[in-house]
């Protein structure tokens, strides 16, 4: 569902990421991690052509698409409908003034899902609520009504609604309770499992990615310094980095992966 | 709201304090509505209300002292000054509106445009607005109104051009705060475009200074049309219209006092209550002021 080669994306002349090779098939999840200013979340929006300011360099396919050189119009299309993002502040990523079914059923309109019927858009709107396990009463109220939980759950429903394919996660638990994380990777899973989503996920929490990823990419300073599978980087760090990253982890008492 | 902050250490005596520091400013807004309700229902009622038809003159009765038959007087053709207030109320109101309502949709548009967009078509828009801002407001407005025919309809004009560059200024610079806002992010991670992006998310949660601001706005345009008016470059006769009505009178102040004393009163408070009700919405409104949730 995603191919990466040699991407690069240069801020003013600086090279923010270097990513060789990154590819997700349906049903994989990788993950990315590193700490802030790694070139993460750059990665992340690279993919879905959100990189505006950037000169951005290589090959880059989505769905099928080539983002780097597609039209605006064709990138509209893939956002949302093919390809969800799934933000750090879920609350944030609300627009205030906005009922959540509102913001649902427009998201529905938009992409021309549910064949633009009151009904057949109002069953597509239940049943993905249902797949994440919300109450569907949530989409009477207004985001600041939610809890940080719901919302991001809500962000996952929406992407079911709109038959995403793929779900890119930008530290998509570290603004929630420890609690609530598991409810939302539990959510994750399950997605992936039945639906055979492709989830790429971007985060610096080693358990979650050690519970969820099959393969790892390790960021610093914007280079790709150890890439494999989770069990392996996770167990026998090859990258001092990747080393220090999980000793800081351990290094806390009774912290475990 | 202050008292709110020592909420830990409550005394005795802090709590009739706590019940009353918050409200004194919602006291004053309420007193800014109230005064406005009667000032527009007077305007409106304007015709059932004033015991006099409009302009009527009543040479016989010229300069009459506020009476039981003239509450506040006749000026010196002998029009009742209390039906003439009434019914200049209506121009004032449909000057403010109608420049209010100009200058917040040309100047809102380009604004929530410019902030949204940034780049060169920001520039380009605020620099235009910049210009507009380079002249002296009432200049510029007097300079337009001798151009044109003077009439009402020039009044609006003449002030809505060095208005709306103010509501651009606000709108942008909100604008591009809420651009930077993830839900702005995740719209466009949506596919949404552009002008739906505007239109439904940066627009609407733009719109709160400038309710604010439309609403401290308003007592300036009407003290504004009325020195237009006062200038003799605004509103006409037989047009009712405070400020011309105090133009007409000064030269009486000192012999016949209430012929000016009575419009620039409904000047005068007209103005205040949209000042002070714009203040209160402001409080109210405003994040800073602590009363609104904590944003991260």
């Amino acid at each position: 569902m995603i191919e990466v080669r040699d991407l690069r994306v240069r801020y003013g002349g600086r090279l923010v990421a270097d990513v060789p090779e990154l590819d997700v098939g349906a049903g994989e999840c990788v993950a990315i991690v590193g700490e802030s200013g790694s070139g993460k979340s750059t990665t992340l929006l690279s993919l879905l052509g959100l990189t505006p300011d950037a000169e951005i360099s290589g090959q880059v396919r989505v769905c099928g698409v080539e983002v780097l050189t597609a039209s605006p119009r064709r990138l509209r299309e893939i956002r949302g409908a093919r390809v969800a993002l799934v933000m750090q502040s879920p609350q944030a990523a609300l627009s205030p003034a906005t009922r959540l079914g509102v913001l649902m059923r427009r998201a529905l309109k938009l992409h021309g899902v549910g064949n633009g019927s009151a009904k057949g858009s109002a069953e597509i709107m239940a049943e993905a609520v249902a797949a994440v396990m919300l109450d569907p009463e949530i989409l009477t109220r207004y985001p600041h009504e939610v809890s940080g939980g719901q919302a991001q759950r809500f962000a996952l429903a929406l992407a079911i609604a709109l038959g995403a394919e793929v779900i890119l996660a930008d530290e998509p638990t570290s603004a929630l309770d420890v609690t609530v994380q598991a409810e939302v990777v539990g959510v994750l899973r399950r997605l992936r499992a039945e639906r055979g989503l492709a989830l790429l996920l971007v985060s610096h929490d080693l358990a979650l990615v050690s519970t969820i990823a099959d393969r790892v990419l390790v960021m610093k300073d914007g280079a790709v310094v150890e890439s494999g599978p989770a069990a392996r980087v996770l167990a026998e760090p090859r990258h001092p980095y990747t080393r220090e990253l999980l000793e800081a982890v351990l290094s806390v008492p009774g912290a475990s992966l | 709201m202050t008292a709110g902050k020592d909420g830990v250490m409550a005394s005795a005596e802090a709590v009739p304090l706590r019940r009353w520091l918050p409200r004194v400013p919602d006291r004053f807004a309420a007193l800014g509505a109230v005064l406005l309700v009667l000032v527009v229902l007077s305007a409106i009622l304007a015709p059932w209300l004033a015991p006099y038809p409009m302009g009527e003159l009543r040479p016989l009765e010229q300069l009459r002292p506020p009476s039981g038959a003239h509450w506040f007087g006749t000026d010196q053709v002998g029009r009742d000054v209390f039906s003439q207030i009434l019914y200049g109320g209506r121009t004032s109101l449909f000057i403010a509106v109608a420049v209010l309502g100009v200058s917040a949709v040309v100047g809102v548009t380009l604004g929530v445009v410019a902030g949204y967009a940034g780049g060169w078509l920001r520039d380009v828009i605020m620099r235009v607005t910049d210009v507009f801002l380079a002249f002296p407001a009432l200049l510029l407005s007097l300079a337009m109104a001798v151009v044109l025919q003077p009439s009402v309809n020039t009044v609006v004009l003449a002030i809505a051009v060095t208005w709306w560059p103010w509501y651009t200024r606000l709108a942008a610079s909100m604008a591009a705060s809420i651009a930077t806002r993830s839900y702005v992010d995740a719209a466009r991670c949506l596919g949404v475009p552009a002008p739906l992006i505007i239109l439904r998310h940066v627009l609407p949660n733009s719109l709160t200074p400038v309710l604010v601001q439309l609403s401290l706005d308003a007592g300036g345009v009407i003290l504004t049309s009325a020195a237009l008016s006062y200038l003799g470059l605004g509103a006409q006769e037989p047009t009712a219209e405070w400020g011309l009505m105090v133009q007409q009178g000064q030269t009486l102040f000192t012999t016949n006092w209430w012929v000016v004393t009575f419009p620039g009163l409904a000047i005068l408070v007209t103005a205040f209550a949209f000042n002070v009700l714009g203040e209160g919405l402001r409080n109210a409104l405003d994040p800073r002021s602590g009363t609104a949730r904590v944003v991260k």
